[in-house]
């Protein structure tokens, strides 16, 4: 265990900006704390999450797959990829921490996808144990503890310090001359301590997913709860650009004149022209589109990744959907239908 | 008031008024309500919720709902009323099929302000403060400082048009304070006006809640949804490109907005976006003279009729003065 005073953040940050690219949780001016990356004098929010998720340094919402020119019978293909340059990512909440695995899951498994694979290989993260708790976060029910955070390195505030506990070998790498001084662990424990008695009082951490699987699917899918719970949902993409562990995509290209340029880009079950075919839309109305995201999280992406529910309890849709629908009130409205 | 609300809900379902109630859905907590359909007099007092959190301006659902069969009953916030007209206005509602209960109100609360005090749990009303429970402690706070940005500077507390009103009719406001952050932004250089707006569109996240919640933005389909339509713009070559859609989007709902807010409520990234609508607004009611969207049933819309003293396109050249 290694520590060093709060007050002294800027020359931890100087250090860390030394060796690597070094984003931090900081307020982006409209009371939002945003990743940004760090230049001298950049203050660490001490805000509980920030509002877009740190899927974002993975998973950007635009990317450049590749090119191509042609030219007569020849096509070429032009390298349009960002460097994969390695990063520091400082920061990071236990419940994105987990996301990353769910990611992982989605990315790195069969065919890898090597962009998302460059990123997540080319970054160290520092997770950040949570002091303060907000009242939508239930990250508990997906076991999820945010006082051991994970990540390469983590971190928790107490009094006046920041502790610092290296994880892996890359988080060892990342703390070698670092301005650490030394330290026992008592005060790290106590702290823990404080935050799982915080976490037990938290409104929304005990929630009953049991009977969200394969064998309830069906009776959830024709459950007749969607309508209801649909009816009022906008169609936005909000719940899906700010979630931690939504990862669907789109794939396009444009001509820019010298050439065919084709990238990624965010896309959302909730928009009328998701995964359009030719012949049609296989979700034509609102209640489908809102059931496919719930059934994606709850029943589906357990069923193929050994029960982990595709959500870490973050709480942003909960905060940042403009009619208030969320997982929390889609899970309990639904929960008789498992049984 | 909220009781009031709830119970002119119930009575209009069971008087057979209505088949169908539009409110608000009790949360999770108090301030997490989702708009919603009720018709059974048992879902009423279960889930119907009228509160200080009641913001969201229900009238755009009334396209889709007024077209169902049987009477829909909408409660109606002052501010509801003018977008709900406007809609009229704009064939876009039929009135015969919905009975409008106009609420008298005082200005709606922001659950955004209770974020900042973080972990809020519960809110009490006690007159003009609100005693705001959270894990962290108790306070109290005055509830004009937890309001809406609409609300806090209120344009009309006029219910339009409405079958019943519950509460006391009220007026429309003098302008004042509602164009003040317009102002200060004419005022700038067109260079500072520019690094204002780069700040606030690059955060854009192009998630289309601020359009899907517009009430003047009403179109089956949206341009920006047709792939073929060449601006589809799924991706921005910069982060500002997002500009383009924003403004593109405040000329398209130009002399029909109503200034409801909804579309700075719902940004998820907090962007101020009613300030492209307002100036709009306050370009028209100056060129033009004093008109409001939604206000009437009658009225020419001002950039939709011509007359021999309107402003020529060259004003341009001498608006703004030094700015220009």
């Amino acid at each position: 265990m290694k520590r060093i005073l709060l007050s002294r953040l800027n020359a931890l940050f100087a250090a860390l900006a030394g060796k690597e690219k070094l984003y931090i949780p900081a307020q982006d001016g409209s009371g939002n704390a945003s990743y940004t990356l760090w230049r001298e004098g950049l203050i660490l929010s001490d805000s509980g999450n920030t509002n877009r998720s740190a899927k974002d340094l993975f998973f950007p919402q635009v990317e450049n797959l590749v090119g191509f020119r042609v030219s007569g019978k020849e096509i070429e293909m032009i390298e349009t990829r960002d460097p994969a340059e390695a990063f520091i990512l400082f920061g990071v909440r236990a419940c994105d921490a987990r996301s990353f695995e769910l990611l992982d899951r989605v990315f790195l498994t069969d065919a890898k996808d090597t962009y998302y694979e460059n990123r997540r290989q080319s970054a160290t993260v520092v997770t950040m144990a949570c002091s303060r708790p907000e009242a939508t976060c239930f990250c508990g029910n997906f076991g999820i503890d945010p006082a051991e955070p994970g990540g390469d390195v983590s971190c928790w505030t107490e009094g006046e310090y920041l502790y610092w506990q290296a994880n892996t070998d890359k988080g060892e790498a990342l703390t070698q001359g670092l301005p650490l001084e030394d330290c026992e662990s008592e005060k790290v424990d106590a702290a823990k301590a404080t935050i799982r008695s915080m976490t037990e009082k938290l409104p929304l951490n005990h929630l009953d997913l049991s009977g969200f699987d394969r064998k309830h699917m069906l009776q959830i899918f024709h459950s007749d709860k969607w309508a209801g719970l649909s009816e009022s949902c906008l169609g936005c993409g909000t719940c899906t650009f700010v979630c931690p562990t939504c990862q669907c995509y789109d794939i396009q290209e444009f001509n820019d004149g010298q050439a065919v340029r084709r990238f990624r880009c965010w896309d959302s079950c909730m928009y009328k022209d998701f995964t359009q075919m030719s012949a049609g839309q296989p979700r034509p109305t609102q209640k489908e589109r809102f059931r496919q995201r719930f059934m994606h999280k709850l029943v589906y992406f357990p069923d193929n990744n050994d029960g982990l529910f595709g959500c870490v309890g973050c709480g942003r849709c909960l905060k940042r959907c403009p009619i208030h629908m969320n997982i929390v009130k889609v899970s309990k409205a639904l929960k008789e239908e498992t049984v | 008031m909220q009781q009031s609300v709830k119970e002119k809900a119930r009575a209009l379902l069971e008087n057979g008024t209505v088949s169908r109630v539009l409110g608000w859905k009790k949360g999770e907590f108090c301030y997490d309500l989702t708009p919603s359909v009720f018709t059974r007099v048992e879902e009423v007092d279960r889930d119907f919720v009228y509160s200080d959190f009641s913001g969201a301006n229900l009238s755009k659902y009334l396209i889709s709902e007024s077209k169902k069969n049987g009477k829909v009953a909408a409660f109606l916030k002052p501010c509801d009323s003018y977008s709900f007209v406007q809609l009229l206005k704009e064939h876009r509602i039929c009135r015969e099929n919905v009975y409008v209960v106009g609420v008298a109100c005082d200005g709606m609360c922001d659950p955004r302000m209770l974020e900042e005090k973080g972990g809020v749990l519960r809110v009490e009303a006690r007159g003009d403060t609100l005693r705001v429970e959270s894990l962290y402690g108790m306070e109290d706070v005055a509830r004009k400082n937890l309001l809406l940005e609409r609300c806090r500077v209120c344009k009309s507390k006029k219910i339009v048009l409405f079958d019943e009103l519950l509460g006391e009719q009220g007026k429309e406001a003098p302008a004042g304070d509602r164009f003040a952050e317009v102002s200060k932004l004419e005022a700038e250089t067109p260079e500072e006006r520019f690094a204002f707006w780069q700040k606030e569109l690059s955060r854009c996240i192009r998630c289309n809640a601020c359009r899907n919640v517009c009430p003047a933005c009403s179109c089956e389909k949206c341009v920006f949804d047709n792939p073929k339509s060449g601006v589809a713009n799924k991706a921005a070559a910069d982060p500002f490109e997002e500009n383009l859609f924003h403004i593109i989007r405040a000329f398209h709902v130009a002399g029909r907005c109503t200034d409801c807010g909804e579309c700075s409520r719902v940004c998820p990234q907090h962007i101020p976006l009613h300030l492209l609508n307002r100036k709009f607004i306050k370009d028209i009611n100056e060129l033009y003279g004093p008109y409001m969207a939604g206000s009437d049933l009658e009225s020419k819309p001002a950039l939709l009729t011509y007359d021999t003293g309107d402003c020529e396109p060259s004003v341009v050249l001498t608006r703004g003065g030094e700015q220009a």
